[in-house]
């Protein structure tokens, strides 16, 4: 199978993609005020996803991967370009967008059932209907039979699956991920990577994941974005061409060995430069 | 010593090792007094300022029948409870204001921390000069001493929110009056419940001392009256009383907190 790739020109938000999209990001960039002067964490950032694609933007640490969570979800402001669902400019948090956080994000004190329910509450639902579909998509995580258990009786995987499932009852247009699965160990991510494939296989939910990890972004992505270290730009886009419905066995193929090649063959530098970026940031801060 | 090990991981060992080392400490007072000036020509314990804990003990039911003990903890708790709505509402509703606005915390909280750690009970003469000698000074004397701690608690129970759950509810578009009722209150609940069980008790402590100062009201003028009476016996068992009192309030409140809290 060959590896297709594309240059980052070609992942901007063309007309023709637009039109079909029903995520653009266009020609984002994000500044910030640091002591050390102004700091460009996303530069020139545009992209689109089309639906039911699901799609991963990785990077090195610090080239701006989490800021860009943010300004898609509306978390921060102050940035140039254009985030935009279905046609509709976005400014500020959008339901049309749900997110998925790094950190452990359940409320502690609601049960399994109660924080799925969570967003079908705000919703106004009556008590019967949101626990009929709150059990629904417990039960598409993978949770059924833990309803009543409350976050601390559950493993972390359990805790992000709940995330998930509290974020998939709100029928969001796209579902966000930063890094939901970063403090979890190699086998569990794997797992749950085939639950989220089993999700996306059902569900045919439009989802943009944010990585550091390679095995994660091919094992679960159909095109994986690559960007730079700082500033955070678009580096190269490359088309996962392997086989669905998929499950964690792919990552023992020989073409997704190519694949994870050729994106740590883009990355190395990048991460290599983020890496002296930081000892020397570091030796700065000790003289 | 594996039957041993099998006990220790009971509940009942830490609660029966609790139990039993009081009990040798009173064994030990008890015996000590007992003892008098043997072995070393002069009484380690004074049975003139300690009585024995028998006798404390026996004096017991005296108090309860002849001192009207119960009318008296009826009194006290009412005036507890009285200063405790007040802790509770303006204590709560203090953080949430000092957290609500920037200003204002920077202006005032160094000054609430001051109060929440000034030795507040020395404010009662001019109580007195404002309420009189009444159960109003009192109420306001333990809604005083409560009010700081609940304050500052509640705010740091506020404030120490984890970022993500706010993050969670600013991407579910939560209006600010559903993100403090739905994440924020929620989250710093178990914080503010450690501000009011702090502020129930320095203020039961206050509502105690001062009745004990002014001589009116409840547990603490009965402990003035025994004490002025030399009924050593009787005022340590009333002393014991008001203790008794502050554990099962603090117990309570333990309880209504892992209700409220189930998850923690």
């Amino acid at each position: 199978m060959a590896v297709i790739s594309t240059p980052a020109k070609r992942a901007t938000a063309s007309a023709e993609v637009a039109d079909k999209a029903i995520l653009v990001v266009d020609d984002i960039v994000k500044r910030f005020e640091t002591p050390d002067g102004i700091l460009t964490a996303v530069d020139h950032v545009s992209f689109a996803v089309t639906p039911g694609e699901f799609v991963s933007v990785i990077g090195p640490s610090g080239c701006g991967k989490s800021t860009l969570f943010n300004v898609i979800g509306g978390l921060i402001d102050g940035y140039e370009g254009s985030v935009s669902v279905a046609g509709e400019r976005l400014s500020g948090p959008h339901a049309s967008i749900g997110m998925i956080f790094q950190e452990e994000s359940t409320f502690p004190w609601r049960t399994v059932i109660d924080n799925v329910a969570f967003p079908l509450e705000l919703a106004g639902l009556p008590k019967a209907e949101r626990y009929e579909r709150a059990r629904h998509f417990v039960a598409l995580v993978g949770l059924a039979g833990f309803e009543r258990r409350y976050p601390a009786e559950l493993s972390g995987g359990m805790r992000q699956r709940v995330s998930m499932a509290r974020t998939l009852a709100a029928s969001p247009k796209i579902m966000l991920m930063d890094e939901p699965f970063a403090a979890l160990d190699e086998q569990t991510r794997l797992l749950l990577g085939d639950k989220v494939l089993q999700i996306q296989q059902e569900l045919k939910q439009t989802t943009l994941l944010i990585t550091h990890n390679i095995t994660e972004a091919v094992q679960l992505s159909d095109r994986v974005l690559v960007m730079t270290y700082r500033p955070g730009k678009l580096k190269r886009a490359v088309e996962i061409n392997l086989p669905r419905p998929r499950t964690s066995e792919i990552v023992s193929s020989e073409a997704f060995g190519r694949y994870v090649a050729q994106i740590w063959g883009d990355l190395r530098e990048e991460a290599s430069r983020g890496l002296l970026d930081d000892e020397k940031h570091k030796l700065e801060h000790h003289q | 010593m594996n039957s041993f090990a099998a006990l220790a991981k009971t509940r009942w060992l830490p609660a029966a090792l609790g139990i039993g080392s009081i009990v040798v400490v009173i064994a030990v007072v008890e015996g000590l007094i007992r003892l008098g000036p043997w072995p070393f020509g002069y009484p380690l314990i004074n049975r003139f300022i300690v009585p024995m804990p028998s006798e404390i003990f026996l004096a017991f039911p005296r108090i309860v029948v002849e001192e009207n003990v119960l009318s008296r903890f009826m009194l006290t708790i009412s005036e507890a409870l009285s200063a405790s709505i007040l802790v509770a509402v303006f204590g709560v509703a203090g953080g949430v204001l000092l957290h609500r606005f920037a200003l204002l915390r920077q202006a005032t909280e160094t000054w609430v921390a001051a109060i929440a750690a000034a030795p507040l009970v020395l404010i009662y003469p001019l109580y007195l000069v404002i309420f009189g000698r009444s159960a109003t000074t009192i109420v306001m004397m333990g809604f005083t001493a409560g009010v700081a701690p609940t304050v500052l608690k509640t705010l740091e129970g506020l404030a120490g929110t984890r970022r993500v759950l706010i993050n969670v509810g600013r991407s579910f578009n939560l209006t600010r009056s559903q993100q403090f009722w739905k994440i924020l209150f929620p989250s710093a609940l178990p914080t503010i419940f450690v501000g009011l069980r702090l502020g129930l008790i320095f203020a039961l402590i206050n509502i105690v001392g001062v009745e004990f100062l002014i001589n009116f009201g409840g547990l603490g003028q009965l402990i003035n009256e025994l004490s002025e009476r030399y009924d050593l016996a009787g005022t340590y068992a009333a002393i014991c009383f008001v203790v008794l009192v502050s554990i099962c309030i603090f117990v309570l409140m333990e309880r209504l907190e892992r209700w409220l809290r189930p998850g923690e």
